[in-house]
């Protein structure tokens, strides 16, 4: 079956005494061990049918072994971390969403777990930074917000080679343009609360696991942890993943299409987008479907930046991904806050730097809106002398 | 203002924009930011979400806190407090804890270096002889699950103060209507809002209250950081089920009253566990601390083939785990909430395989009654055929 047929068919067919097109959402907490048994549910933070078939979703469209939901993208990342203990290491991608190097250097540091941040474009920078310790090496691809591609097939070899778990997070992509574990990675997890969910209304992660062994021992965390996601959540998600399809054909587009537009515009020093730099666009089209709905993008002065975003009247300026509308991100103070500075601009996420979740309005719309945004500042900056 | 006024009336009942007398459900994960310079209130709903809030503020007020935090679940609750301590660092925990906290602590939290002795913490003397120079908080429930072992609280604080520790109390049984940690010098309250704060049996849910800004500060950051929060419709089905509390409470500790003591004359009974009954060891201090008993009791019926017997033969309460519902809850200890604790352990803290606990509910307490003798009256010679 093709993934636009799984995507669509989440959940059907399973409700069985009543034939429901749609899963129910089941509120209850507690689940009677009908005649002394257990029907197999327990209790909710364990295990809930509503999640269940959430989680069961998930496990095959990335094409794992088992799904896990979580209360948000970073309780995924949190309970994967449990996995580890004091004195463990790990290899992480260098330009990492904030709020994840946030988790690892104030809270996990202080547990003993270590970390690298190694540019995982240059495989023997990752060779050299294993150590004895190193247990695992933690992934985003394309990296937020300077979208630098990983070659997931020549990382997973060396991870086998080392007998280290691969983790990767797969937000940028979503199952239906890459699955890291057909690339052979461990595990892939998600902030749903992007693509996945879609509709900028959810909070939520997942996680899928390949292997049973790894399967059960993440069912552990995930219950003795307890960041679990709702029944309501869960629903809603399922509901924001039947049309993941069709959105991300469309939010790929619109990126290509405005990727090309502000790589032509004299106010824009650079652009981020997979297709313009030719070791990701070879990568990606061997691994994935596509270039994914972000891109990013360096203005000509940072004096620009805020009369821009006050200019906008599409885009809403805001902090998240992957919604049907149209979002911009000032990565220097909203996701990337809590990177210090000089590590900041050592990755380039420099002051002028603007992060695009391209939505799936008209593309026109957004190409006039970015035009006139960009004049009207460049206009408020420059005042008339520049004309 | 007294409890039952201000669990209606604390300031966040009422939507400012509307005057609706129901916190709108604001199903939104990210926040339109009207301008780069001064952030608003929200932006991204893992920080804050306006429903979600107005849960935390409820709770912060109602539990005489300065702020108040939600959570996934319980264990999210607790799992996100215990992140305030670093590997090193040493808890006095008490023995009867919850199975799940137990199992946190044992198989998560000692990974990352940091070590729990457990101890009774009904003996004042235990805790003090089991205090390190490592240590950094005593870490109490009570009355604790399932045989409600009442701990002193004003008597700990006092101790925890002259060792420079923390205090944190699970008060999931008694809920702030009966009993108020922090106006006993207590510094952090958590609790499993699944239980008699929502009470209904629909939601999975977990609340820290927290005395002041500094630790409010941190639980804040790691609230964010961690990500276990809950889902901002389980924070309106809370706030609701908050409303009803203490008519809640008033009527289903009535019935456990009432049930405690036929249970202790009943001639097949072996023994019961309430904090009401004045032969409970802890009653003087419960008296003192609390205004009330709460509505879970435990009874031995002296065998598992008994216990077993019981549960197969209710028809009224349902036999699960969980507790502090509008319907009464009948649970096995030593096969649900401390199966993850091995038996030995088990048997030593008194939990034994003839233990019920009952979590007393809204119904009838004849009708409660009659079955419960109908079920215990049984027979035991059809027990026999069993394999
Ligand atoms: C790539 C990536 N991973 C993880 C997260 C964290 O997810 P959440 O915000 O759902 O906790 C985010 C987003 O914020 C993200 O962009
Ligand atoms: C006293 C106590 N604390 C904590 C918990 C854990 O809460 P939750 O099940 O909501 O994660 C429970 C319940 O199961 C409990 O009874």
């Amino acid at each position: 079956m093709r993934i636009e047929t799984k995507l669509a068919q989440i959940g059907t067919k399973k409700a069985r005494t009543t034939g429901s097109i749609n899963f129910p959402i089941y509120l209850a907490t507690a689940y009677e061990h009908i005649g002394g048994v257990s029907t197999g549910y327990d209790y909710a933070r364990s295990s809930n049918p509503t999640r269940h078939i959430l989680e069961e979703s998930i496990a095959m469209l990335e094409k794992g072994d088992a799904g896990f939901a979580c209360s948000s993208g970073m309780a995924a990342i949190q309970t994967i971390m449990g996995l580890f203990s004091q004195g463990d290491h790990l290899i992480v991608s260098m330009d990492l969403y904030g709020g994840t190097y946030r988790l690892f250097e104030q809270v996990l540091n202080r547990y003993g777990i270590q970390f690298s941040y190694v540019d995982l474009r240059d495989i023997k920078a990752v060779e050299e930074a294993i150590q004895p310790q190193t247990k695992a090496l933690f992934i985003e691809t394309p990296t937020n917000p300077l979208m630098h591609v990983t070659d997931l097939q020549a990382i997973t070899r060396l991870s086998k080679q080392y007998q280290l778990w691969t983790i990767v997070d797969n937000t940028f992509m979503t199952p239906y343009l890459l699955n890291p574990l057909e690339l052979g990675a461990n595990i892939v997890i998600h902030s749903a609360t992007k693509y996945l969910g879609g509709h900028n209304d959810v909070l939520a992660g997942l996680i899928v696991t390949k292997g049973d062994e790894l399967s059960e021992r993440v069912r552990f965390l995930q219950q003795s942890i307890g960041a679990t996601l709702s029944p309501m959540d869960s629903y809603l998600l399922m509901r924001g993943m039947k049309t993941l399809a069709l959105r991300m054909e469309r939010h790929q587009a619109n990126a290509q299409g405005l990727a090309h537009f502000l790589k032509e515009h004299p106010l824009v020093d650079e652009v981020f987008f997979p297709e313009f730099d030719p070791n990701s666009k070879r990568i990606l089209s061997e691994q994935a479907k596509g270039y994914g709905g972000m891109l990013s993008f360096r203005v000509k002065e940072a004096k620009l930046v805020q009369p821009f975003l006050e200019q906008l009247q599409v885009f809403t300026f805001a902090e998240s991904l992957g919604g049907v509308e149209s979002l911009l991100t000032y990565p220097a103070t909203q996701t990337h806050a809590d990177v210090p500075a000089d590590i900041r601009q050592k990755v380039g996420v420099c002051d002028r730097l603007l992060r695009v979740s391209v939505g799936v309005e008209h593309i026109e719309d957004l190409e006039q809106d970015l035009a006139q945004a960009l004049q009207r500042s460049e206009e408020i900056v420059y005042g008339s002398e520049s004309k | 203002m007294r409890f039952e006024t201000m669990a209606l009336h604390n300031g966040n009942e009422i939507d400012p924009h509307t005057g609706a007398a129901s916190i709108p459900i604001y199903q939104a994960s990210t926040f339109h930011q009207f301008s780069v310079d001064q952030p608003g209130v929200f932006d991204y709903a893992r920080s804050g979400n306006p429903t979600r809030q107005a849960l935390e503020n409820a709770i912060a007020k109602l539990e005489g806190g300065c702020r108040g935090y939600a959570f996934a679940s319980g264990m999210a609750a607790i799992s996100t407090v215990f992140l305030l301590f670093s590997r090193g660092d040493h808890l006095i925990v008490s023995q009867d804890v919850y199975g799940g906290t137990y199992r946190f602590l044992t198989q998560v939290l000692s990974r990352m270096g940091i070590k729990t002795t457990f101890v009774d913490t009904s003996n004042l003397q235990a805790i003090e002889a089991a205090i390190s120079p490592q240590t950094k908080a005593i870490y109490v429930e009570t009355p604790s699950n399932p045989l409600l072992k009442v701990s002193d609280l004003r008597r700990i604080v006092k101790i925890a103060k002259n060792y420079n520790l923390l205090t944190i109390v699970d008060n999931t049984f008694l809920t702030p209507y009966f009993q108020q940690p922090l106006s006993l010098g207590v510094d952090i309250v958590v609790h499993s809002a699944t239980k008699f704060i929502s009470g209904h049996s629909d939601v999975v849910a977990g609340l820290v209250v927290v005395k002041d800004l500094d630790l409010a500060e941190q639980i804040r950051f790691l609230q964010n950081s961690f990500g276990a929060i809950l889902g901002v419709q389980d924070s309106w089905l809370t706030l609701r089920g908050l409303k009803t509390l203490s008519a809640r409470l008033e009527t289903s500790t009535k019935n456990a009253e009432i049930l405690a003591c036929w249970l202790e004359q009943h001639p097949m009974i072996k023994k019961v566990y309430y904090t009401g009954l004045p032969t409970h060891p802890g009653h003087q201090v419960q008296t003192e601390q609390a205004s009330g008993h709460g509505a879970v009791l435990s009874f031995d019926v002296g065998s598992g083939a008994i216990a077993r017997q019981i549960l197969s033969k209710v028809q009224l309460p349902i036999v699960a785990v969980s507790l502090g519902a509008v319907e009464s809850i009948l649970s096995y200890p030593a096969k649900m909430s401390h199966a993850a604790m091995p038996p030995e352990v088990r048997l030593q803290h008194g939990i034994t395989d003839g233990l019920l606990r009952l979590s007393v509910g809204l119904e009838n307490v004849e009708d409660i009654i009659q079955d419960l003798a109908q079920a215990i009256e049984t027979k035991v010679s059809i027990m026999i055929s069993r394999k």
